[in-house]
């Protein structure tokens, strides 16, 4: 590559970055609920007051070093952590690079937006985010939105990736965007791993309506984005019945592995609202906070 | 080239590739549309599904048959099919005589003969035959020459507006030897037609081209019992047909202007319809002409003569007081005797001069105010004639005793004479004969006239000519006067029966009638017009188109009427001394007749059958078709419906091509600007060319309509600039013509258009936008580019505005009119030179309707401009002054669009009272 266009790339997307965090901080503010104040004891890591013992506490729960130094028996308190960390991944594979046509976004846009946006909103909420796998260990800070954004932006070459099940902190949460038109094993692998370290999460599944609708008729040959896959067919419109039912078999394939797994499924299509595809998010991730 | 019937081919070879279709049809069968690719992401899950049935789809067969089509009609086209092939030639190799009618009948399908002529000389020429033209109008001897070089003159052959029946002349002037001819005709009947006929078949064969259609002609109009009657006439006895006659003639100003349409209608299988028509005097007096509407033919057209004026004769004695004695009153044998032929006009003086009679009859009165006096003179020097009659109190009083009036031929002597009473010595005195220069002349005497008292007249050296009836002793009875244009006549006998037994006389009659009708002209019988000479003013050619003929010779009188028109009388108007009379192509009582050929004599019906190229529209077709190929392809190969984009400009693309291959047919485009300005008002100026004046000029009538919408009813939409050359200008009730020194000036069509335009009521601001620096009779650079833009324009007399203009007062009363500058001068249309203030009203009744032009430098535009939000554009003035000079130039601009709206509305003496409250008098 030369620094010309090592040059021009960068412009590009340098170009793009801003314009995505302030997207997804647009759509976040839409959403902000307010759920800050989690200072307070509860289950965590981190040491948060000694308090002296009260009825109900069982004897297990004195912290004998502290009570040692005097005559009252104390207890010792932790920080209130709901899910410590937030694990994100988009995928980044070609099959998500495809809009139907120029005015919609494509999936891997909308992916991304939902990402980042589901960051930003999960930091101020005082949370720890990162991305699946060992690339961007979960943290907290504003910072870590910039970080995020960046990776984000890189698209990955192969048709269908498959998803990251890498180093997965026990107890986090997870959050899957994908159109998960890979291999259905990969998923299946990666959603037991998580089920194997209590973490939970969700599978969102991201789809252009014209994979939904597969309007195409007469002789055709598809082929993948990426170009590695291709079908040719002298009659497409007599497809059309095999494939749905194929794409529905698949969703219900993912409904089972989430119910298994305990995870959440959810279906979005990038010609309908990004707003109401980030609530349905939020409220899922939220809605998992007693549970974990 | 070959033909099938009226189709032929240029090159017939090449329909031989047609065959090919069916082989195209197969080889197109078997090969399937191609295959599209289509990016897809749930590709992964179509991975090994089959097709449910394994062949692929076949190209339908309509689509197959919409290519074939397109390929049939390029090879088609190519081919060069011509319809209305002229290709059945003879083989004849002799002379071809082309022979023409040329007649007036013929001229409303002139074009299309001479097309027909230019076709059957091509076929002749490229038969390599000679060919001869002979107009039997104009007959020339013919000579056989090759056809290229006799097309070039077609366009010089021209019809004339007489029949071709002088042709013993025409029949010497054939060329010996053998020919073929094809008679042209023109569809009418004339007496020589069939011996030139024979005369040509001894030639050799005759072949007749003739027209369906009918010939239309109008015959003179006749005023009968207070109705024109107009007759058309048909040549064939068809289907019921209306036809309309336009009246034409002028209107007060003196321009030309359609008066009216009259329907006449033929009723089915009749040749004759008539129309009649009912006009009060004023306006029957304007009428010009009669044509048919659409018909160019000298024949559709009648000239008319003063014959259908109506002379008017005003009455006035001054004999107040003595009622009941009808048979005594002086004027009473005068009303019986001119009743029956002209209008009659009954009034003070002052009531009838505005009225222009044609002839004032003063009965016995000896006394004039000096103002009636006035009058009356100016109305003689413009060509009135006074009759005046004696009576008692012309004897009695004063009246050109010691010097001669000015109103009277003669001096006369106090008292007048009376002979043959009881009293006196001698019988009463009878007439004399008239003498040959007097007026009566030719009037049979009848003994039975004799007078008894007359005054007598001074024997002045000028006494002798003045005379043109005496009596039998040559004492003067009538004496007569030429003042100015007009005369004064003075019969020295009272105008009832006491003086005399002349009123009681049919010479009277005569001799009144010979008076009143020496003013202008009456029907003549055909023995007044013997050895009179006539000389044209106006003739008309073929078409019936008028131009102007004094430079022509003149005609005998006897001619005129009798003779049938030829190259020496054309019909036309014509005039000796004061009097003039129209001569038509038809005479009242002519008749046109369908021509009639023998059996044997091949007739053939003149038809467009010119060649017609089809070559043009078949490639069209084929690229519409194609262009239908490629949607439909698309449509069925589902790449139709993936990109709505490019579905979209795919259809656009075809339809591009569509139509600039159609654009031939239908060159015309509707002009939105023309629609808007059709349904709304809207203000326009005449784009100069110079940028900066075109924008302030557009801005300015911005700001113009603005105020209007504002403080008006009137409610403009956006204005817009007109170009002069391409833009109609009927639909702007004004123009606004800023003058820079460098526009161009308009074309010749440009200028026909405006003066149209400003004849239909339209108006034109000019504006020199120099007020500042010059005044409108300085030289300036603008005022002189004025000059020389506005030298093609009718103009009317121009003044500068006057107090009391109308343009004062039609919406603000304003007192001078600023613009940007506050030059005084502003130029309208002058006033009548006879509008006078009437007493008590503040401003006078001035002209009638809407000041064409309107003349100042005051660059009104810059004043009124204003920018897309509402600004002023340009400073005017300084402070609140400025602004109250930019209120006063909206005012202006208001009052000059209410005064092309409503014209004279507001010197409706109406608003008086209200206006004079608001003036503070």
């Amino acid at each position: 590559m030369t620094s010309l266009s090592l040059r021009e790339k960068a412009e590009r997307d340098s170009a793009t970055l801003p314009a995505l965090l302030a997207q997804a901080e647009h759509l976040a503010t839409a959403v902000l609920s307010g759920n800050h104040g989690r200072r307070r004891a509860g289950i965590g890591d981190d040491f948060w007051q000694y308090r002296p013992i009260q009825v109900g506490d069982s004897l297990r729960m004195i912290d004998h070093r502290r009570s040692a130094m005097g005559d009252v028996q104390f207890v010792r308190e932790r920080e209130w952590q709901i899910a410590q960390s937030v694990m994100i991944w988009i995928d980044r594979g070609a099959s998500m690079r495809f809009a139907s046509n120029s005015e919609l976004a494509t999936k891997a846009d909308r992916a991304r937006l939902f990402g980042l946006a589901l960051s930003i909103l999960l930091v101020r909420g005082g949370e720890r985010v990162g991305l699946a796998g060992t690339q961007l260990p979960p943290r907290a800070g504003s910072a870590q939105i910039s970080r995020l954004a960046e990776i984000l932006l890189e698209d990955k070459s192969e048709d269908y990736t498959v998803p990251e099940h890498h180093a997965m902190i026990p107890h986090a949460k997870a959050v899957y965007v994908s159109d998960f038109m890979g291999e259905i094993d990969n998923i299946r692998t990666t959603l037991t791993k998580a089920a194997d370290r209590g973490v939970r999460g969700i599978l969102y599944h991201v789809l252009d309506p014209i994979e939904e609708a597969f309007p195409f008729r007469g002789r055709a040959i598809f082929q993948s984005v990426g170009g590695t896959f291709e079908h040719e067919t002298l009659k497409a419109s007599g497809l059309k019945e095999y494939y749905l039912e194929r794409l529905a078999k698949r969703k219900d394939e993912l409904k089972q592995l989430c119910s298994v797994a305990g995870w959440q499924y959810g279906l979005h299509h990038t010609n309908s609202s990004t707003q109401s595809g980030l609530l349905w998010l939020w409220r899922a991730i939220d809605g998992g906070r007693g549970s974990a | 080239m070959s033909s099938l019937g009226t189709l032929g081919f240029t090159s017939p070879w090449l329909l031989v590739a047609l065959i090919s279709l069916p082989i195209l049809w197969y080889i197109l069968r078997a090969v399937p549309p191609s295959p599209i690719r289509q990016r897809f992401p749930g590709v992964i899950l179509l991975l090994g599904l089959k097709d449910k049935e394994a062949v692929s789809d076949q190209t339908p067969w309509w689509l197959l048959l919409l290519r074939i089509l397109a390929i049939g009609a390029i090879i088609i086209g190519l081919a060069g099919p011509v319809l209305n092939s002229n290709s059945n030639t003879s083989n004849n190799k002799s002379p071809l005589l082309v022979v023409l009618d040329g007649s007036w009948g013929g001229a409303d399908q002139w074009q299309s003969q001479i097309k027909a002529v230019e076709a059957e000389l091509k076929r002749a020429g490229s038969a390599s035959r000679e060919v001869a033209i002979f107009q039997l109008t104009l007959p020339e001897p013919p000579i056989f020459q090759a056809a290229n070089t006799l097309i070039k003159s077609l366009a010089k052959l021209y019809p004339t507006p007489w029949q071709p029946d002088s042709l013993a002349t025409a029949v010497v002037k054939l060329p010996a030897g053998d020919f073929e001819t094809v008679w042209f005709s023109d569809g009418l009947y004339y007496n020589s037609k069939l011996p030139m006929l024979n005369a040509l078949e001894t030639h050799g064969p005759v072949r007749v081209v003739e027209t369906n259609a009918e010939v239309l002609a109008l015959t003179p109009a006749v005023y009968n019992d207070g109705a024109i009657e107009i007759t058309a006439m048909r040549s064939l006895s068809g289907q019921e047909r209306a036809i309309n006659i336009l009246v034409q003639g002028r209107d007060p100003i003196g321009n030309a202007v359609t008066l009216g349409i009259e329907q006449a209608i033929f009723a089915s299988g009749d040749t004759v319809a008539q129309a009649s028509l009912t006009l009060p005097a004023e306006m029957r007096a304007r009428i010009t002409r009669f044509e048919i509407q659409a018909v160019r033919s000298a024949g559709a057209v009648t000239l008319v003569s003063d014959s259908l004026r109506r002379r008017e004769i005003a009455l006035i004695s001054n004999r107040d007081g003595r009622e009941g004695l009808e048979l005594l009153s002086p004027l009473h044998y005068l009303e019986r005797a001119l009743a029956p032929t002209v209008d009659l006009l009954h009034g003070s003086i002052s009531d009838v001069i505005p009225a222009n009679p044609d002839i004032i009859v003063l009965a016995d009165v000896a006394k004039l105010v000096e103002e009636e006096a006035n009058a009356i003179s100016k109305w003689i020097q413009n060509g009135g004639l006074l009759l005046r009659f004696a009576g008692p109190k012309i004897a009695a009083s004063s009246i050109s005793r010691e010097t001669e009036d000015p109103l009277m031929p003669v001096r006369l002597r106090s008292g007048g004479r009376s002979v043959g009473g009881a009293m006196s010595w001698g019988a009463p005195k009878t007439l004399a004969p008239f003498k040959k220069d007097s007026p009566f002349f030719g009037l049979p005497l009848s003994g039975d006239v004799d007078v008894t008292v007359q005054v007598m007249a001074q024997p002045d050296p000028t006494l002798a000519e003045r005379v043109i009836a005496e009596l039998s002793d040559g004492t003067p009875l009538v004496t007569r006067k030429h003042s100015g244009r007009g005369q004064i006549v003075f019969f020295h006998v009272t105008a009832n029966a006491e003086w005399s037994s002349l009123p009681l006389s049919g010479l009277f009659v005569e001799m009144l009638d010979r008076l009143s009708s020496s003013t202008t002209s009456l029907d003549f019988p055909t023995t007044s017009l013997e050895g009179t000479i006539w000389t044209p003013q106006i003739v008309m050619d073929g078409f019936g188109r008028l131009k102007d003929a004094t430079s022509m010779s003149g005609v005998p009188g006897s001619e005129l009427t009798t003779l049938p028109a030829s190259p020496s009388l054309l019909p036309g108007v014509y005039t000796s001394g004061n009097n003039s009379f129209s001569r038509n192509v038809l005479t009242v009582n002519s008749e046109i007749k369908p021509s009639s050929w023998p059996s044997h004599i091949p007739i053939s019906i003149l038809a467009f059958t010119t060649e017609q190229p089809l070559s043009g529209y078949l490639l069209a077709a084929s690229i519409a078709l194609l262009c239908l190929d490629v949607i439909s392809s698309l449509a069925l190969s589902g790449r139709l419906t993936g990109n709505l984009r490019a579905t979209q400009a795919v259809v656009a693309g075809t339809m591009f091509l569509l139509t600039i291959s159609t654009s031939q047919a239908n060159a015309q485009q509707g002009n939105t600007k023309i629609a808007g300005a059709a349904s709304e008002v809207v203000l326009a100026h005449v784009i100069t060319n110079n940028q900066q004046v075109d924008e302030i000029a557009q801005a300015g009538l911005r700001g113009l309509s603005n105020a209007l919408f504002f403080r008006t009813s009137v409610e403009p939409s956006d204005p817009v600039g007109v170009n002069l050359e391409t833009d109609e200008l009927a639909f702007f009730p004004l123009l606004y013509w800023p003058i820079s020194p460098d526009q161009p000036r308009p074309s010749q069509d440009a200028y026909t258009k405006l003066n149209d335009y400003l004849k239909s009521g339209g108006l034109i601001l000019f504006d020199t936008r120099d007020a500042d620096v010059s005044s409108f009779t300085n030289n300036s650079a603008n005022g002189r580019k004025l000059r020389d833009l506005a030298k093609a324009l009718n103009i009317p007399a121009l003044e500068p505005v006057p107090q009391d203009h109308i343009l004062t007062r039609t919406f603000y009363l304003l007192q001078d009119f600023p613009g940007r500058h506050s030059g005084r001068e502003l130029w309208v249309e002058a006033a009548l030179p006879d509008s006078k203030q009437a007493e008590g009203m503040p401003f006078r009744k001035l002209n009638d309707g809407v000041t064409p032009i309107v003349i100042g430098g005051n660059d009104w535009a810059s004043a009124w401009a204003i920018t897309k939000t509402g600004q002023p554009m340009l400073p005017v003035g300084v402070g609140f002054g400025g602004e109250r000079q930019r209120e006063l130039a909206y005012r202006f601009g208001i009052n000059l669009v209410m005064h092309v709206l409503t014209g004279n509305y507001k010197s409706d003496q109406v608003h008086v009272p209200a206006l004079l409250d608001r003036l503070g008098q």
